[in-house]
């Protein structure tokens, strides 16, 4: 799935554009918890849903190579998180959305979770 | 140090400092893919040291993370100076904590950090005295290690 798919699907806005903009998302996971997304996190090429905005997001977004952010119910993150961001090339997805109801609208779009979970 | 080196360095810590938190691991996982090491072992590497730099910056007031990479595996110390655990068996169980609420608000301390690092490694080790410091080696073989994805 496209970027620009997602924003559609989630009424979303790109508050920062950065890599390629055509890059095709292939899973998403979502949480809260930065532990949980590097442990369970497996595959690369991923989109995060978090409520969480601080720079640790993008740190973990980095290492776990996800390739886009999407914030929840219209939390914006501060300018060192966006900063950090565009330096390592993740774009940055705000929706008025909840988790649950994003979640939900890229999954019955086809969007497969990034854990390797038993179906 | 197994087979010929190639690359060695080392990055401070500073605990609580949760600006610069991730910044060594990150940039760790440059050097590790400048290398032209395979990208599944450069992203267990980078996930096994990001889970250290995180403790250090949590639980301890400094530490250093030194690398040490060869044509045979990535080895990376990390060492603090920390209040150390006094009981590692049960640090090692998924979902036992000490961080505090603050830590947990930010997105950590859900207690699955050192089983994730020992996941991600192919040896993986910990040695800790309490009110000294804490200090956590892995280990990632280039040839014949696991496979690429963690297991």
């Amino acid at each position: 799935m496209k970027i620009k798919r997602v924003l559609e699907l989630l009424n979303a806005e790109m508050i920062l554009e950065a890599g390629d903009p055509d890059v095709e998302i292939q899973a998403a996971c979502s949480s809260d918890l930065m532990s949980d997304l590097l442990c369970f996190a497996a595959k690369p090429g991923s989109v995060l849903i978090t409520g969480l905005i601080n720079p640790q997001v993008v740190r973990t977004a980095e290492i776990a190579e996800l390739k886009a952010i999407i914030f929840v119910l219209k939390k914006r993150p501060d300018k060192d998180t966006i900063a950090l961001a565009k330096a390592k090339g993740i774009p940055l997805i705000v929706t008025p959305l909840s988790r649950f109801t994003s979640c939900g609208r890229l999954y019955v779009e086809g969007l497969e979770s990034c854990t390797e979970e038993a179906k | 140090m197994s087979g010929k080196k190639v690359r060695e360095g080392s990055f401070h810590l500073v605990g609580g400092d949760f600006t610069k938190a991730g910044v060594a691991s990150s940039e760790l996982k440059s050097i590790l893919s400048g290398l032209g090491i395979d990208m599944k072992l450069v992203r267990r590497a980078a996930i096994a040291t990001f889970e250290a730099e995180m403790n250090v910056i949590i639980h301890a007031t400094a530490g250093m993370m030194h690398y040490a990479v060869s044509d045979e595996q990535i080895r990376v110390v990390i060492d603090d100076m920390g209040p150390g655990i006094p009981d590692i068996d049960l640090a090692m169980q998924e979902g036992y904590s000490t961080a505090p609420d603050w830590v947990r608000e930010m997105g950590w301390g859900a207690g699955i950090g050192l089983p994730n690092m020992k996941k991600n490694s192919d040896e993986f080790k910990v040695d800790s005295v309490v009110g000294e410091g804490t200090t956590v080696e892995i280990i990632i073989k280039i040839k014949e290690g696991k496979a690429g994805e963690p297991g």
